[in-house]
């Protein structure tokens, strides 16, 4: 019974491996769960691509919606919807995106706003 | 009636008995809810990784496969998405094992054996679930915490087989 009581004594490659494993399971949520800063923003207006702005500036734009007149503001490397003319305002609560992926689309105007870094993650997105 | 004519061997009921144990703890664990499907102890590993020190690959492969077919039948799940994953993750993982015997002893205990075949096992399933569940990339949102969960219960198993081991000598 005195092994019950033994110490467990990992050999050199059962170090190596956990090290290994951990290194790995670090890198995959670095790689898997960051997302890069976002540098570009695309806007649409229905299933059209009205255009596609850096989003290193201060800027603001107005774009002209179904129901009226949405402003987006850019803010060196952030964009929201600061005002939208729709009733439940979803796309101005959603605050500040920043990150590459992130969208922000307004229904009941038909404007969204799509967040791109310098490799999209989706292939396409459909209004 | 007629006897049967299927000849055992002391063998065959040598894998039964282990079989056995690995079922019992199969299905034990099934009954603990777990926090995210596909992250759960895998103790029924502690038996595999047991019998391939104490008895060689073909038992443990015996013992693993069996295990499986027979667990599936008792809960509920044979031919379900939840065997086809089980079954999957158990292959790899067997793959791996097989591949890691040829380890040096000197240098590699049952606890690296048990943290390879917890990651293969866990690729296995992922495999199963990116091709035919789930065929989409937003799966791959899930592999960090699988990898983590797979790290943390394979060095667990693997120190528990460890005493085991030690106890028995």
């Amino acid at each position: 019974m005195n092994a019950i009581k033994s110490q467990i004594k990992p050999l050199l490659g059962d170090w190596l491996v956990l090290i290994a494993s951990l290194i790995i399971v670090i890198f995959l949520f670095q790689s898997l769960w960051v997302r890069e800063p976002a540098s570009k923003l695309k806007i649409r207006l229905a299933d059209k691509v009205i255009g596609t702005y850096d989003l290193n500036q201060t800027r603001e734009l107005h774009i002209h919606g179904p129901k009226g007149e949405a402003i987006i503001s850019i803010q060196q490397g952030k964009v929201r919807f600061k005002q939208s003319p729709c009733a439940n305002q979803y796309c101005v609560h959603q605050g500040w995106l920043s990150r590459a992926g992130q969208v922000a689309i307004c229904l009941p105007n038909q404007i969204s706003l799509q967040l791109m870094g310098a490799k999209s993650p989706y292939d396409s997105l459909n209004y | 009636m007629t006897r049967s004519t299927i000849k055992t061997t002391t063998q065959d009921h040598h894998i039964a008995k282990l079989t056995a144990l690995a079922i019992s703890l199969h299905v034990l664990e099934a009954v603990f809810p777990s926090p995210l499907p596909g992250v759960k102890p895998g103790i029924a590993n502690i038996v595999t990784l047991y019998v391939l020190t104490q008895y060689g690959f073909a038992t443990a492969a015996w013992v693993s496969m069996l295990r499986v077919f027979a667990s599936s039948l008792l809960l509920g799940h044979f031919l379900s998405p939840t065997f086809v994953l089980s079954l999957s993750g158990s292959i790899l993982s067997l793959t791996a094992l097989f591949l890691a015997q040829f380890l040096p002893k000197k240098y590699f205990s049952v606890i690296t054996l048990s943290v390879l075949a917890a990651f293969a096992h866990i690729a296995g399933q992922l495999l199963v679930v990116r091709l035919w569940l789930i065929p989409q990339t937003g799966v791959a949102y899930l592999i960090p915490i699988f990898a983590l969960a797979a790290l943390f219960f394979g060095v667990i198993n693997g120190l528990v087989t460890y005493k085991l081991i030690r106890i028995n000598q």
